[in-house]
């Protein structure tokens, strides 16, 4: 087959820039083949490289004394004692859900759980951060059912629990959704996998699925440019996944880790063999020779070029020494996946490759590996939103309608509709179900839990990207503390539009800052994560949305859920509820009205009322817990009052309304720093001591009880309708 | 009493199946591998959830091939106990050891969620820790959990005793037709049907996943019901029956 003739028009075409293009020649003192073009091209694509956004993302805080791996590997670990590790990562997958939602959110799962048990770690638990447009665009309810089925359809089949997760409706994202993937894994932390090669002459060995044409520059292509009209076009380069397969390259790879077969492991992800070889050495600080006629081919005749950038998934790569390849064999057979020894690590740090016979690529590893990092101009916008007047928002007289009206909005509706579709139960750990703050894990054969949530309010982040971002920490932080567990680590998923255009790289920034600083204030280090640009199509970017997922363990012996548990408990309101209604889901529901700044963030205070949720939990005086959000102090207690499981009998609360403020603020706004409790009523005195010593605002709100959701004066709901609209709404929303 | 748990490739419940025999009811539990036809002299085979040789044909119509199914069969025949949930239930009816199939749910979604099961009969070796009529609480996680057979099949193991478990609303009830409402039946099962048994009495397959809703220690949190975990209670009812299987055949055969 003639290959092309590499000029710089063909770079162009595949994406380098003329820059670029002179550093490859510049360095070979050649004019690269066809396959080095292609090599370097996936290598240095944004995707890979992280060129655009590598500098501003070590600002972010790493370190920690439970961190054992940090952003580099293929999943944060932290150590949570016993003996034991947490391994973690939540990753995009958003312009192949855009294209093909079903494959593209179901190879998003596959693709994040590869880089967990790539480390050695078993999965325990998945959750799912997803963003889409509006119901008015004609394209939102074909990809929410395709995105949910996607996620359900993998996750399911390989038996991995999702446990929690998030579903947001904007019409930023009509043109370009969002599908940001998280699992956690359990390891022995003396037995962490490292995807660093090691030791010259040791064998490269890749298995699992065969190697065919699909998904070729899928990364390259897909994830580091934006949309147009032609991008149905790309279908093509949306891979397409087998969790059956991946469940036996799992149990496999486990069973290599456990017989200590292999020195290093390292999943294909993005740019398959290229980037997992040249990131293996890359690590190791070595040279490594490939000959691709060794790899297991699903068609016969691909060229060199496809089989570097295919992107067939559920394949890995690992580094052994000659002595286990029989072993590793025997393990693959076990479990009926195909191995081969494709290479050999070599001590000159080059990258080669053969392909018929032929070397078609010899390039030094650095140079591929490590781009230079560029600094993208950045500016604040300088359009003026028209100023938030709070007499834009007219109090509404039927308060009972708009507690209706919200509770049956897209964003405040029960998520059971994509829940439900999701294998909540497998793995038999699964303590606190989706419907919760934080989904909570037992550790199986220890005493202890894991909580984790994923958060983002990108009205919020669109507003002030710095606000916005500190406020996703905060949020997650208080989602796990409602659970009563403590706060341990982040793994951030950055969404935003092009690198290219000066506006997004400010929000970048500033939502970096705001990461930086909330995760400071907390102590929970950034251990892993993943950035998406070039969410935007036809010159229009999402809203910036940097996704926090964050985890912790419980310190009481017991989770706490949001459900009201008991007649005649107290309803307890942690922290100071300001009139705050810029940037609120009423604001932007009951008003149209999305303009303003978001609420204001004490990150002290913040710290203060998780302290005393959490010493409050550990002397189990807390019969409820739930964190204020989205929808405000109302909505917080209807969930409590409707989140309940099946089966277990609805409560009513009676509530005094706090008449300082606009009603509609006490109710809706979304002041941060807020928590609302339930305790038995001897309890009462005990509590308030405890926030009035750690200076926390307490007030004793209302009481648990009868069938009515009673806000005096204002408001008296029947519970069983409101679940009604409640449970039911998502499901009508998406038509039957 | 000792258990079997298959590991078919793709099997996902066999591990927490697993964990509940052995942590909390506290038995001996072994792993079975699909590629053995040693089922180790185990008292009973379970079949557990999952999506066998990934079900990308008919569920369970790959697995019924297995080395080891050759072996279950055999030991099925020889009246040794067989326990298949969801998938496993799929294996059986597959493999001719159950009669009738599981077919896509009505909704054509996956559902995941606790459901009511209304007790329908307890002579029998796999749910006699209650009394008929009782309801119980336990999870199902399914795509194609929808029970389909002959009418003729249906009312013969109405007849004979052989259908153990039904889908029914909290309160016990069932819809009368199908314009009185069937939500509760989350599959579209004919006659509500969840889980049913052998003519011989020796194997049961249920969609529900009885180890899902076994673990007291699960149950602060999600359980407002006290007492035994409605789960627990086949795991309870085979080990109690294979423990006097002696007695119980003796009984049978003077029948």
């Amino acid at each position: 087959m003639p290959q092309p003739q590499v000029t710089l028009q063909v770079a162009r075409e595949h994406g380098l820039t003329e820059e670029e293009y002179e550093r490859l020649t510049g360095t070979l003192g050649r004019t690269p083949t066809i396959e080095e073009l292609g090599v370097a091209t996936v290598m240095w694509s944004e995707h890979c490289s992280y060129k655009s956004s590598r500098v501003h993302l070590k600002k972010l805080p790493t370190e920690g004394r439970r961190v054992v791996g940090g952003p580099g590997e293929n999943a944060g670990a932290i150590s949570i004692g016993q003996g034991l590790a947490l391994v973690f990562k939540i990753e995009s997958h958003n312009h192949p859900s855009y294209i093909e939602p079903y494959q593209g959110a179901a190879t998003g799962v596959g693709g994040i759980l590869r880089d967990i048990f790539t480390m050695g770690a078993r999965p325990i638990a998945s959750m799912d951060s997803l963003r889409f447009g509006s119901f008015d665009h004609p394209r939102t309810r074909y990809l929410v059912r395709g995105v949910v089925a996607g996620v359900g359809g993998y996750g399911n089949s390989i038996g991995v629990p999702t446990v929690g997760g998030e579903l947001v409706f904007d019409p930023g994202y009509d043109r370009n959704c969002l599908v940001n993937a998280f699992t956690l894994g359990v390891v022995e932390e003396s037995r962490l996998m490292s995807s660093r090669a090691t030791g010259v002459g040791n064998l490269v060995m890749m298995f699992g699925s065969r190697t065919g044409r699909d998904g070729i520059h899928g990364a390259s292509l897909l994830a580091s440019a934006e949309f147009d009209e032609h991008s149905e076009e790309k279908r093509p380069t949306v891979q397409v996944g087998d969790p059956f397969l991946e469940k036996l390259l799992l149990e496999a790879t486990l069973e290599i880790q456990k017989q200590d077969l292999a020195l290093a492991v390292q999943d294909m992800g993005a740019a398959g063999i290229t980037s997992s070889s040249v990131e293996m050495a890359y690590r190791g600080e070595l040279g490594i020779e490939l000959d691709l006629d060794q790899v297991p081919l699903r068609e016969e005749g691909m060229s060199g070029y496809e089989i570097m950038l295919s992107e067939s998934q559920e394949r890995m790569l690992l580094v052994t020494r000659p002595e286990n390849v029989q072993a590793i064999r025997a393990v693959c057979q076990r479990w009926d996946l195909e191995s081969a020894v494709i290479g050999k690590l070599t001590d000159d740090r080059m990258y080669r490759v053969r392909r018929f016979g032929k070397e078609v690529i010899a390039v030094p590893v650095d140079l591929l590996a490590d781009p230079p990092a560029l600094t993208r101009p950045s500016a604040e916008p300088t359009e003026v939103a028209p100023e938030f007047r709070p007499e834009d928002l007219p109090e509404p007289r039927d308060y009972a309608q708009v507690l209706y009206q919200l509770i049956g909005s897209p964003n405040l509706c029960s998520r059971r509709w994509v829940y439900q579709q999701y294998d909540h139960y497998v793995g038999a750990a699964t303590v606190v179900h989706p419907g919760a703050d934080a989904g909570v894990l037992r550790i199986l054969g220890t005493d202890m839990h894991v909580a984790m949530t994923v958060d983002c309010n990108a009205r919020y982040t669109a507003l002030d990207p710095y606000l916005g971002a500190c406020i996703a920490v905060c949020e997650a932080a208080r989602n796990l503390v409602a659970t009563g567990a403590e706060p341990l680590a982040v793994s951030d998923c950055l969404n935003f539009g092009s690198p290219e255009r000066p506006e997004v790289m400010w929000q970048f920034e500033q939502a970096i800052a705001g990461i930086r600083d909330a995760c400071a204030a907390f102590d929970t280090p950034v251990v892993s994560g993943n950035v998406s640009f070039y969410n935007e199509t036809e010159g229009k970017a999402i809203p910036p949305t940097p996704t926090i997922a964050m985890v912790g363990l419980l310190r009481a012996a017991k989770p706490l859920t949001p459900w009201f548990k008991g007649d005649g408990d107290v309803i307890v309101l942690l922290g100071r509820t300001r009139e705050e209604l810029s940037g609120t889901e009423y604001a932007a529901v009951v008003h149209g009205n999305t303009l303003g700044s978001p609420p204001w963030v004490d990150l002290e205070a913040e710290r203060r009322l998780h302290q005393v949720v959490l010493d409050a939990a550990e002397r189990e005086l807390l019969r409820s817990a739930h964190d204020l959000s989205e929808g405000g102090l109302a909505i917080a207690l209807a969930e409590c009052c409707l989140s309940a499981p099946h089966g277990v009998p609805l409560l009513g609360a009676r509530v005094r309304v706090d008449e300082s403020m606009r009603a509609d603020a006490f109710l809706f706004a979304e002041s941060q720093a807020r928590m609302l409790v339930s305790v038995r009523r001897e309890h009462a005195a005990t509590l308030r001591d405890l926030a009035g010593d750690a200076g926390v605002a307490v007030a004793v709100i209302g009481e648990v009880g009868g069938g009515m959701l009673e806000f005096d004066g204002l408001a008296s709901v029947p519970v069983a309708e409101l679940l009604t609209t409640w449970d039911t709404a998502l499901e009508k929303l998406l038509g039957g | 009493m000792r258990w079997g748990v298959v590991t078919f490739p793709g099997s996902n419940d066999d591990l927490g199946t697993l964990h509940v025999l052995r942590e909390v009811l506290g038995h001996e539990a072994t792993p079975l591998w699909h590629k053995s036809d040693d089922l180790g002299g185990v008292d009973c085979v379970v079949l557990p959830g999952g999506f066998s040789y990934g079900d990308y044909l008919r569920c369970g119509a790959i697995a019924r091939f297995s080395k080891v199914m050759s072996a279950v069969a055999e030991f099925a025949a020889q009246g040794g106990m067989v326990l298949g949930i969801c998938n496993g239930f799929q294996v059986l009816c597959e493999a001719g050891l159950l009669p009738g199939a599981l077919v896509r749910n009505r909704s054509l979604s996956f559902v995941c969620r606790e459901v009511n099961l209304r007790v329908e009969s307890v002579a029998n070796p796999f749910v006699n820790m209650a009394l008929v009529g009782d309801v119980w609480r336990i999870p199902v996680k399914h795509g194609e959990g929808c029970y389909v057979a002959e009418e003729t099949t249906l009312d013969q193991m109405e007849r004979d005793g052989q259908i153990l478990l039904r889908y029914c609303r909290a309160d016990g009830s069932r819809a009368r037709d199908a314009a009185d409402g069937g939500d509760y039946n989350c599959n579209g099962s004919l006659r509500d049907v969840a889980g049913v048994m052998n003519a011989a009495r020796n194997v049961f397959g249920m969609m529900p996943h009885p180890e899902h809703g076994a673990d007291a220690s699960l149950r602060d949190v999600n359980w407002p019901n006290a007492g035994v975990p409605d789960g627990l209670r086949i795991f309870q009812s085979i080990a109690g029956w294979v423990t006097d299987r002696g007695q119980r055949s003796a009984v049978d055969s003077m029948r």
